[in-house]
């Protein structure tokens, strides 16, 4: 773990400067969501198991964890967002055998691994199945049609991890749908439901290996912008790009953890 | 149709790869299916945009899924699933949409289907397939499962007049040679259409065409379509769909694009909710001019 803590700060590096040198947005949600992704690539996912990220915003993270386990080059984070490139903002479609499907439209990735879980049981295929949320997606209902599917259907092993941030495009989760996230509210639709902390490498690998048969939902604490001073819980993050002097700062701040 | 589709479907259940997922629909029609398809039969229940992406992920896993409800619930709720997860990836998931244009008549206007394929080939990679008669669908059924990426199938009740028969299944057909215009039509309406012209004098009659299989381009145009036209100098497009997106649009820009277009045109084709009253599928369509009678009246000008 010690040295999946080392790669997770290389890595938080290297997302910052493909941010900066995209002169890009969306930094705030991607550093909510490098841990979980790190912690699966590295410690977790095998050849038959299948991820997917249902928060399409944080492809940068994607990207920068699949740079970090060496599946992409650095000449290939320099196309993210470019022209001509595979490392569009959102995955893209036919690119690596590693993103199965084109994301970036809210509410649609629970339902892609619930159909892959459900391809791997009718055909007894092996491997399991994780999914990354956003806490924002909850708001769309085609996610919690996945969830009463899910509910009612013994599966493949399917982990869902909801980066549960708290913070949305235009305001805080509770200020615009007031829909207060708890494991219990997964409970109440017959899910196994737990809370855990979305930056604690220790309780994502944990969770990963507690999930057997069937659909379990861990609701991740995490930090908008975590590990940057004046990015965390800030809103304007999920749009803005840095400028040279908040990408000095951040740079200094990453080194000095 | 959906009998057919159903019979069919459970001559191919022993597939391996055949899954079907239903949006609660089926009720006194699918049965000997999921009796036929087991685990491999699935009641998505009332959440088309989930059954749609859920069908993406079986397809990922090389299943080969259909989706099934009726027609707008397939196309028009879950459009962006169907464009994002099935037709983006260029996965083979079958849409089947029962009750093409205003086949469920006095259900109402939430149950027609007006524009369906023509929503749907706005979209990458997506075939649709309008059977006319009930014995194009096992037919087609046999191209769906071997298409390689998304398709829709549109379904319909059979109108083809008793003791008519037809040419052998292609993507177009010749029904009758008049020499009245040029007449293509689609889905069910060519039975509606045969059963008042067949007995028509030959020089009223029309030179009638069925096109099963969209998207058209300028290739797949016959060319005894088009000899016909060079004749006939005049054009009648009929179908049960609006003209945005519709076979008459897609025909004539063919035909602009290859400078054969005749110099008459007409398009019959669904108008909407004319009189804002709702009605069976006969009074639609005769609100529109997609009635027997006005067609005849228009081929006997």
């Amino acid at each position: 773990m010690e040295k999946l803590k080392e790669a997770i700060k290389k890595t938080r590096k290297r997302l910052i400067e493909m941010h900066y040198d995209s002169g890009v947005g969306h930094i705030g949600g991607n550093l909510s969501a490098l841990h979980i992704m790190m912690v699966l690539f590295h410690t977790v996912l095998e050849a038959q198991d299948t991820f997917i990220l249902s928060k399409g915003h944080a492809a940068g993270a994607l990207y920068a964890t699949l740079w970090s386990i060496g599946r992409l080059k650095d000449e290939a984070l320099l196309q993210f967002h470019r022209d001509d490139t595979k490392l569009s903002g959102h995955p893209a479609p036919d690119f690596l055998p590693e993103i199965p499907f084109s994301t970036g439209s809210l509410g649609h990735g629970l339902s892609l691994a619930a159909g892959i879980a459900l391809g791997k049981t009718l055909q007894k295929q092996p491997g399991r199945v994780f999914c990354l949320l956003s806490d924002g997606e909850l708001q769309e209902g085609s996610t919690w049609e996945a969830l009463i599917f899910l509910a009612h259907r013994l599966l493949a092993p399917l982990t869902v991890f909801i980066d549960h941030n708290e913070l949305q495009g235009f305001g805080t989760t509770k200020e615009v749908s007031g829909l207060q996230l708890t494991a219990e509210k997964f409970r109440d639709f017959g899910l196994a439901a737990e809370e855990i902390d979305g930056h604690d490498v220790y309780a994502i690998a944990s969770a990963c290996k507690r999930s057997s048969s069937g659909t379990k939902i861990y609701l991740a604490h995490t930090c908008k912008g975590y590990g940057i001073s004046f990015m965390e819980n800030q809103m304007e993050w999920h749009y803005l790009s840095m400028t040279e002097e908040q990408y000095m700062q951040a740079l200094k701040e990453l080194e000095s953890l | 149709m959906r009998n057919i589709l159903c019979q069919t479907l459970v001559d191919h259940a022993s597939g391996p790869k055949l899954v079907f997922l239903t949006g609660d629909l089926g009720f006194r029609a699918l049965e000997p299916l999921r009796d036929a398809l087991g685990e491999r039969f699935i009641n998505a229940g009332i959440a088309e945009q989930n059954m749609v992406s859920v069908a993406a992920g079986l397809a990922r896993t090389g299943l080969r899924p259909w989706v099934y409800s009726i027609a707008p619930f397939v196309y028009a709720r879950p459009y962006e699933q169907i464009r994002n997860d099935i037709c983006m990836h260029r996965l083979p998931v079958i849409l089947v949409g029962n009750g093409g244009g205003y086949a469920y008549g006095s259900m109402g206007g939430t149950h027609h289907a007006l524009e369906d394929y023509g929503a749907l080939l706005c979209l990458q990679n997506m075939r649709v397939y309008v059977p006319a008669f009930a014995a194009d669908v096992p037919i087609i059924i046999d191209q769906l499962m071997r298409l390689p990426g998304p398709g829709y199938l549109r379904l319909g009740r059979c109108e083809l007049p008793r003791d008519m028969e037809l040419p052998e299944y292609a993507a177009w057909r010749r029904l009758l040679r008049g020499k009245g215009p040029t007449m293509v039509a689609a889905g069910p309406l060519a039975g509606a259409i045969l059963s008042v012209t067949a007995t028509l004098p030959l020089e009223q009659q029309p030179d009638l065409w069925v096109v099963t299989e969209l998207p058209l381009s300028a290739e797949s145009i016959p060319e005894g379509l088009l000899s016909s036209l060079r004749s006939s100098q005049r054009l009648i497009v009929v179908e049960e769909h609006v003209s945005s997106g519709g076979i008459g649009q897609m025909l004539s820009y063919c035909l602009a694009l290859m400078g054969r277009m005749p110099p008459v045109f007409t398009h019959r084709c669904a108008l909407g909710y004319v009189s804002a009253r709702y009605g069976s599928q006969k009074f639609h369509r005769k609100e529109c001019g997609l009635d027997p009678e006005s067609i005849l009246k228009e081929l006997c000008q």
